[in-house]
């Protein structure tokens, strides 16, 4: 089994309270979706994870190496290092680079013949893949996915939601996948934790948070999502 | 190559010159002239300069020219020395904080601090004192006097990278800090270390000329160029040559470092993204058609025959609200950019009509302009001065364009502010931008262009940095702005399903034109191009079936560079044909409102949608 599990994690910069006292455990083998807004905390929660960030109180646990995949794909790999020289640095040692970063490359629909090219040659949807491989070249049992479609193009932005749902399941990840966007965490989770100003507000299964929310700022965040058939009328 | 671009200018081409000449200088003349600096004539001691010494004898008879030949090895070698020790002493302690230990790297950073205070020279003089005169204190004692602006440089430049996620990356990855140091951080910074070090060796010549001339440089007997220009200097009013010699070589090559380096800045900060300058539209005459903003056939073109904007056609009439969608490159913020007169300098703007208002928009004063048009962009944190109160920044408009006192202007920024429902309008009026969030920020934006009687906002992403439920708020004000002043609103946004929410047509880009054109009303039933159906199914909703995988479309849109023949669509289009492949389709209505860039008929489009 290998649970992410948050206990009480507090996070404090100076002041501020960045995460307030927050317990959340991702079930092995499932995807928890963690939406809340900009400052809510949730990419400092996710740091924790990763030893990122310092809990100021309370404990991360996860049995199993965790991986995480940034927002930005334009920023996340080294200009100047080549495609596949990033992925066979996450590699624990002893293995057989040159292959499994070819390996690597196709499992995210990538030609293996481009493990030499820099990320400039790539688009913003290929490098998001790169950093998908990156990710699971370290054989974790977690991955953290913080905002991973939000820098796409929309029309590209299908692909890789596929491809980690693809892999996620394949590999039966454990999977803490952050988004803004609850269309997007809808699709992917199995549960959904909405957070606000540091704390998690509610959770649960993600069909039923999102057909029957019972925290008032989560029906807030559902409203406010765009939909196709309301219109929105002057306020 | 690009490392090799810096040659192609003409003060680098001739520093680089310069210096081969030099480094050659350096290797071989030794070689060819030592015999002959050395050689001791006493019966031509001290002599004025003549065809057999081209600038004279010192006091044991030796030729002068070729001492200053020969010492260019000795001159040039001690200065890369002091330069190489220097820096790399620089590079240790700039990049240690980011190895050690708390504590140390505090140390080590403040000790740094210190240092960069004092004067270089100074630094040296103090150090030539304490190593000792001689050839080995003065290097020292320059290199030292180097060490501390390029420790400082190296820190800053690694603390600009080490905020980058590629590092937090690697260091989730397991990436130890040394490795991270050397691998990620240091590639990264070597472009302006090398210039700066390039440059420091031309100081350090100067430097080290400096230290020999007074006598704590080097020692006889050898001899460098500051040392011959001392001997030379005591009867400058006898014979100036034996000082001008060695005095133009330390000219010549400090000049040749410093310039080369310049040079090889400029071409650095050449890469690095400019400021923005205002070009008004060239040729915007036309016909004269109805619409609060006419556009037709509107291009944008950069140097180097790229075309991001490729025969733009459109009109927004008044009180119309408009979305424009497409993804990054689509070229739809240009048009935006385009329409308001802000593309950026290189970019030049045509079209076969540009009006606003009734004018061709290149004769539009711009007090109209900033009063009947106005534009809110993506980040309203970057489209404020940080330093100027909020109030102040939002009445500017109608000091500038309306003629208002200072005093009138702000009661009307607050009542705009109160307009846009920030609260407490009068207190927040006198915040600076920092204080505001995100969401506050657009509003203050929005408010500042209600001061002017728009009848055009443009709205540039005004919603992609900020939080649905603010996306909300400020979606639900421009519907607000336009339902109660008649404005036109022009949203450009990449999320289909906003502009769905809140416009009346819709605007389909890609790669540089408008695909389809149609009333929102149909977006979701009667869309007709293969991108805009292709979009509409690829972008999940709450809808969406959890259990089927996301419609996906293959490829990705071509770079403004890469569009060749053909409809831009095409290599990721399921339809496309020969015809799709070889000619572009024109934008061409078909029903009421609804115009389509597509050379395949109803029924087969039917099939995909």
């Amino acid at each position: 089994m290998t649970d992410l599990v948050f206990s009480n994690v507090t996070v404090r910069f100076g002041h501020h309270t960045a995460v307030d006292d927050v317990s959340l455990t991702v079930p092995s083998g499932q995807v928890v979706g963690l939406v809340g807004e900009s400052g809510s905390g949730k990419s400092t929660l996710a740091a924790t994870a990763v030893r990122l960030v310092r809990p100021t109180e309370g404990r991360v646990h996860a049995d199993g190496k965790v991986q995480m995949v940034f927002q930005d794909p334009y920023s996340s790999l080294d200009p100047r290092m080549s495609i596949g020289n990033t992925i066979a640095e996450a590699m624990p040692r002893g293995t057989d680079r040159k292959a499994e970063v070819a390996r690597l490359l196709e499992l995210v629909n990538l030609d293996p013949g481009r493990a030499t090219a820099l990320p400039a040659r790539l688009s913003g949807g290929q490098r998001q893949r790169v950093a998908l491989a990156r990710a699971l070249a370290g054989r974790p049992k977690v991955i953290i996915a913080d905002e991973i479609t939000s820098a796409l193009d929309v029309s590209v932005q299908g692909a890789v939601l596929n491809l980690v749902r693809d892999l996620q399941r394949q590999f039966g990840l454990t999977m803490l996948f952050i988004s803004h966007n609850l269309a997007v965490v809808r699709y992917v989770s199995d549960r959904v934790a909405v957070m606000k100003a540091g704390k998690i507000v509610e959770e649960g299964p993600a069909a039923q948070v999102l057909a029957d929310p019972r925290h008032e700022y989560t029906r807030e965040l559902l409203a406010a999502a765009p939909r196709r058939d309301t219109r929105l009328e002057a306020s | 190559m690009r490392r090799l671009a810096v040659l192609r200018s003409p003060v680098g081409a001739a520093s680089a010159v310069l210096l081969v000449f030099l480094l050659a200088l350096a290797i071989f003349a030794p070689l060819l002239w030592g015999d002959r600096a050395g050689a001791i004539d006493t019966d031509a001691i001290q002599q004025g300069p003549s065809a057999e010494h081209l600038l004279g004898t010192d006091q044991l008879g030796r030729d002068i020219f070729f001492r200053v030949l020969v010492a260019t090895r000795l001159t040039i070698g001690l200065a890369l020395l002091a330069t190489l020790i220097g820096v790399v002493t620089g590079l240790i302690l700039g990049s240690a904080p980011s190895v050690l230990p708390r504590w140390a790297a505090r140390v080590v950073t403040s000790a740094v601090n210190i240092a960069v205070a004092f004067p270089g020279l100074l630094l040296a003089l103090f150090f030539a004192v304490i190593f000792g005169t001689g050839t080995i204190g003065a290097v020292l004692a320059i290199a030292f006097a180097i060490t501390p602006s390029f420790a400082r440089l190296t820190q800053t430049l690694t603390a600009s990278v080490s905020g980058r996620d590629f590092i937090k990356a690697a260091r989730v990855c397991g990436v130890g800090r040394f490795r991270l140091l050397t691998r990620h951080v240091l590639p990264n910074i070597a472009e302006p270390l090398v210039i700066n070090a390039t440059l420091a060796a031309g100081s350090a010549l100067t430097a080290f000329a400096g230290l020999s001339f007074l006598g704590i440089g080097v020692q006889a007997p050898s001899y460098d160029w500051g040392r011959l220009l001392g001997e030379g200097l005591s009867r400058i009013y006898i014979s100036p040559a034996p000082a001008l010699g060695p005095a133009i070589a330390v000219v010549l090559a400090g000049l040749a470092f410093n310039l080369f380096g310049e040079a090889a800045a400029a071409r650095h900060r050449d890469q690095q993204p400019r400021g923005t300058a205002v070009r008004a539209p060239r040729s915007t005459g036309g016909t004269d058609e109805s619409g609060l903003l006419t556009v037709r056939n509107l291009h944008v073109t950069f140097p180097g025959g790229i075309t991001p904007v490729r025969g733009v056609s459109f009109t927004v009439h008044n009180g119309e609200m408009i979305g424009v969608v497409g993804e990054s490159g689509s070229g739809k913020s240009l048009t935006a950019l385009a329409v308001s007169r802000l593309v950026e300098h290189p970019g030049v703007v045509t079209a076969d009509t540009l009006r606003f208002n009734g004018k061709p928009l290149d004769q539009t004063p711009d007090r109209e302009l900033g009063t009947r048009l106005a534009m809110v962009f993506q980040d309203p944190m970057t489209s404020f001065n940080p330093t100027r109160r909020i109030g102040g920044q939002v009445a500017e408009v109608s000091e500038v364009h309306q003629g208002l006192g200072r005093k009138a202007a702000l009661r009307k920024a607050i009542g705009r502010l109160e307009a846009v429902r920030i609260p407490e309008a009068e207190r927040r009026a006198k915040q600076y931008p920092h204080e505001f969030s995100g969401g506050m920020r657009q509003r203050a934006m929005i408010a500042m262009g209600l001061m002017g009687e728009p009848q055009l906002v443009i709205a540039d992403e005004p919603t992609t940095a900020l939080d649905v439920t603010v996306q909300r708020e400020v979606l639900k004000l421009l519907a607000r702005i336009r339902q109660e002043r008649g404005a036109a609103v022009l949203l450009i946004s990449h999320d289909i399903t906003v502009v769905a929410q809140t416009c009346d047509r819709v605007l389909v880009m890609y790669a540089g034109r408008i695909v389809e054109e149609l009333p929102t009303t149909e977006l979701f039933t009667a869309a007709r191009h293969p991108y805009t159906t292709a979009l509409l199914k690829a972008v999940p909703d709450l809808d969406t079936d959890r259990d089927a995988p996301l419609a996906v479309i293959p490829g990705r849109p071509p770079e403004p560079g890469e569009i060749g023949r053909g409809c831009p669509f095409a290599p990721r289009c399921p339809l496309a044909d020969d015809q799709c492949r070889t000619e572009e389709p024109e934008l061409e209505a078909f029903g009421d409102g609804h115009r389509v860039a597509c050379w395949k008929s109803e029924s087969e489009l039917a099939g995909v949608r």
